[in-house]
């Protein structure tokens, strides 16, 4: 984008504030604008549950041990993403690339278990306007809050996928992944708090 | 710099350059402020003539207007999209969008913002968000009619009324295009803001419009995500039959309703804690241009430059602590209540903290009384009718009694609304020069600015009386009620002075268009004024500067310098 390169080139301004450039901090802005979307979802699911009363137990609609071990892909996931940003750093693109596969490996696990969680809750009779356990609220909340999560984790994906193939093209950039980087590790910790206060409260 | 040549796309529809964006907003705003005054007009219309034909408007609206009478049906579509567009894609367009595109480059020194690409983008996010939201007047059923705030039941059951199916459905769906391009807007302001000014620009030189839109851009980062939320949990509700905000035993004529587990007061609290903050939104740049107006008009620096920066953040932070007030009457907690109560009155002090200074800068001055400067001083004037109405309001045991009356309609239309066209018509007169390289005529400024006072106050400052005399907001015909029926000169009167202010408005509307051929060709700096944005050439192309980018040596605000030969020193002079 030619436009997009004057911007930077012909700056010659005054400092940067905190020391990036404007697209790790426009992706910082963007998660925390999207940090809050979460926040909206997660609030009012903690309002209408305490408004309710019959909220079902977790463990009995739920396998944990299964969720667990999604939470489990999720943030290896993470670590791998690291070390591919750390790999881009110090300007190893091939070992980068690797990492950033094995990231998108990861992704493609956690959703593919998601799939499947689905499946199990709408086979034994969760549905989107009610459900044999308790409140109907329960399965709509369960249905907007992971499933919007799981888009994210998607998107996360494709962007991924992008990036990737990028590298594979030799057009790679190290803040590309970073900031890729960036955008994984938000939607890995926004399931942490899914995990926590869906799951286990 | 060099720019390849443009074609007539690349220039006018998918351009980058942040002039062409903003004037791109400009044209969308003003033309949705032209249809959400007509709509105004059709609203006055009928409770100035109530249940009056109007024969010839049969044929624009066959359904709501059949045979020339107002249906309910189509009253209640009209204030809900008269409020919709206002709020958002008039207010928040062209003083945000707008103003925000074509200065913040212009007044920190930059080429461009952060990323042209993404604003072009907003840009074209938010013309299908207008246009679904007009479309949906012509769909079966009409235009939604919950109000602009979409409570529901009335938003979340598609069967409630008319207004309820379809046409809310659009409704969401072009808020939800608002919101997105909003985020991209505001993601490119604070970045902008932060990482491309030019040298020496420390924050604390930065004019007061770009401060002001600097916290505009972090309030929409921050506000937005809750209606957002709110919005696709609302779209579930009507498309899937969830009940996330419909309790059970809810009837639609003899119907019971199969939701049950929700709560309608979730919505109100995400939307207010929108809402709240969107009220800032708008009033912010307004603000702004003001202070820069009348620093400029007045030949005077700002009076209190920090404590201004410092309201514009107090009155950003505390924004978020005060969505509560909406609610005083919705059953809410009367304690959480009484905390919203000293959040809101808090509010008032940076406010007034504002408006002294802009007291002080004008007190004593030879004020020069261009169409802007009127424009300037009408938005204080507004601010402080406003503001006081506003203490009512902010506190539970006077809002209880004029809750949902006619005096909240009063309140908003002087305070955010009122302000906040003013302050938009000020800067439009202000740097028109640099928008379009002319300037507009001032003897048709003067006149449209005097039209438009006046009329503003016959319109709105009676609204208070009828709100204390007990006439509800939103109602269709206050004759049904006896103790409202001497009320009705008073309505005949504020419908004659809203005509008066529409028609005002084409004098500005001609005015606008006209100069851009006609207008008498500008200087690169007509007001001598001091801000970076008068140091580019009149009708700067894209890039802003053809050499080098000035530094800036100084503030804004010096004007009048004891001991100079010029009453002026800009920015970008040593």
């Amino acid at each position: 984008m030619s436009q997009t390169a004057i911007a930077q080139a012909d700056w010659g301004g005054g400092a940067s504030p905190f020391g990036v450039t404007w697209q790790k901090m426009m992706m910082w802005f963007f998660i925390v604008t999207d940090a809050l979307l979460f926040a909206g979802l997660l609030v009012s699911y903690g309002v209408v549950r305490i408004a309710t009363g019959d909220w079902p137990t977790q463990s009995e609609v739920f396998s944990l041990t299964y969720i667990a071990t999604m939470t489990f892909v999720l943030i290896t996931s993470s670590a791998t993403m690291a070390c591919g940003v750390k790999a881009a750093e110090l300007g190893r693109p091939q070992t980068a690339a690797k990492f950033v596969w094995l990231t998108i490996l990861g992704g493609f696990i956690f959703l593919g278990m998601q799939a499947y969680e689905w499946t199990v809750f709408i086979g034994d009779g969760g549905g989107i306007t009610g459900n044999p356990w308790g409140s109907p609220t329960f399965s709509q909340f369960f249905f907007i809050i992971t499933g919007f999560h799981g888009f994210h984790v998607l998107t996360g994906v494709i962007v991924l996928l992008v990036v990737a193939i990028r590298a594979a093209m030799g057009r790679y950039s190290p803040a590309g992944v970073e900031n890729a980087g960036l955008y994984w590790h938000f939607v890995d910790l926004v399931w942490v708090f899914v995990f926590a206060l869906f799951y286990l409260v | 710099m060099e720019h390849e040549k443009q074609g007539f796309v690349s220039k006018y529809i998918f351009s980058f350059d942040h002039k062409m964006i903003g004037k791109q907003y400009f044209t969308l705003a003003m033309s949705m402020g032209f249809i959400g005054g007509i709509l105004a007009v059709l609203i006055r219309l009928q409770l100035g003539f109530p249940s009056q034909p109007f024969p010839f408007l049969e044929n624009l609206f066959p359904v709501g207007m059949a045979s020339g009478i107002m249906t309910p049906e189509f009253y209640v579509s009209l204030f809900t999209m008269h409020g919709t567009i206002m709020v958002f894609f008039l207010l928040s367009l062209l003083p945000v969008s707008g103003f925000g595109n074509f200065l913040i480059p212009l007044q920190i020194g930059a080429r461009d913002m952060a990323f042209p690409f993404l604003n072009m983008l907003s840009f074209w996010t938010v013309v299908p968000g207008a246009i679904i939201i007009i479309i949906s007047f012509f769909v079966e059923g009409g235009a939604a009619a919950s109000g602009w705030t979409a409570y529901p039941p009335l938003s979340a059951i598609r069967s409630a009324i008319p207004g309820s199916d379809l046409g809310q459905t659009l409704w969401l769906v072009g808020m939800i295009f608002f919101v997105a391009s909003f985020t991209m807007g505001g993601l490119n302001f604070v970045v902008t803001i932060l990482n491309l000014r030019t040298k020496g620009l420390r924050m604390m030189r930065m004019p007061l419009t770009t401060w002001a839109q600097f916290i505009v851009g972090i309030l929409g980062l921050l506000s937005f995500p809750a209606l957002a939320a709110g919005a696709l949990l609302l779209t579930f509700d009507r498309s899937l039959g969830t009940s996330f905000f419909l309790p059970a035993g809810i009837f639609i004529g003899d119907t019971l309703m199969p939701h049950e587990g929700g709560t309608p007061l979730l919505w109100q609290h995400l939307f207010w804690f929108l809402g709240h903050p969107e009220v800032y939104i708008i009033m912010l740049p307004a603000m702004g241009f003001t202070s820069d107006i009348l620093a400029t008009f007045c030949r005077r620096p700002i009076f209190g430059y920090k404590s201004m920066v410092y309201a514009i953040w107090a009155i950003g932070t505390l924004s978020f602590l005060v969505w509560g007030h909406h609610m005083f009457v919705s059953g809410m907690s009367p304690f959480l209540g009484s905390l919203f109560v000293v959040t809101t009155l808090a509010i008032a002090i940076p406010s007034a903290v504002k408006a002294f200074n802009w007291l002080f800068t004008i007190a004593r001055a030879k004020i020069q009384f261009t169409s802007a400067s009127l424009f300037g001083l009408g938005v204080v004037s507004l601010f402080v009718t406003g503001g006081l109405t506003g203490i009512f309001l902010g506190t539970n045991a006077t809002d209880i009694q004029l809750h949902d009356t006619y005096f909240v309609v009063g309140h908003f239309h002087f305070i955010m609304a009122g302000a906040g066209l003013f302050g938009a018509f000020g800067a439009v007169y202000y740097w028109y020069p640099k928008m379009f390289g002319r300037m507009l005529s001032e003897r048709l400024g003067k006149i449209h600015f005097w039209i438009t006072f006046v009329a503003y106050y016959a319109v709105f400052f009676p609204m208070h009386y009828l709100g204390v005399s007990g006439m509800m907001r939103r109602i269709y015909d206050p004759n049904v009620y006896e103790y409202l029926q001497p009320l009705q000169p008073v309505n005949l009167f504020i419908t004659i002075s809203a005509f008066v202010l529409f028609t005002g408005q084409l004098i500005f509307i001609y005015n606008y268009f006209a100069s851009m051929r006609r207008g008498a060709p500008a200087t690169s700096n007509p007001w001598n004024a001091t801000g970076l944005e008068w140091s580019t050439p009149p009708h700067p192309g894209h890039g802003n500067w053809e050499g080098e980018i000035p530094p800036a040596h100084r503030w804004p605000y010096d004007y009048s310098e004891p001991g100079k030969k010029r009453d002026f020193t800009p920015q970008w002079e040593a």
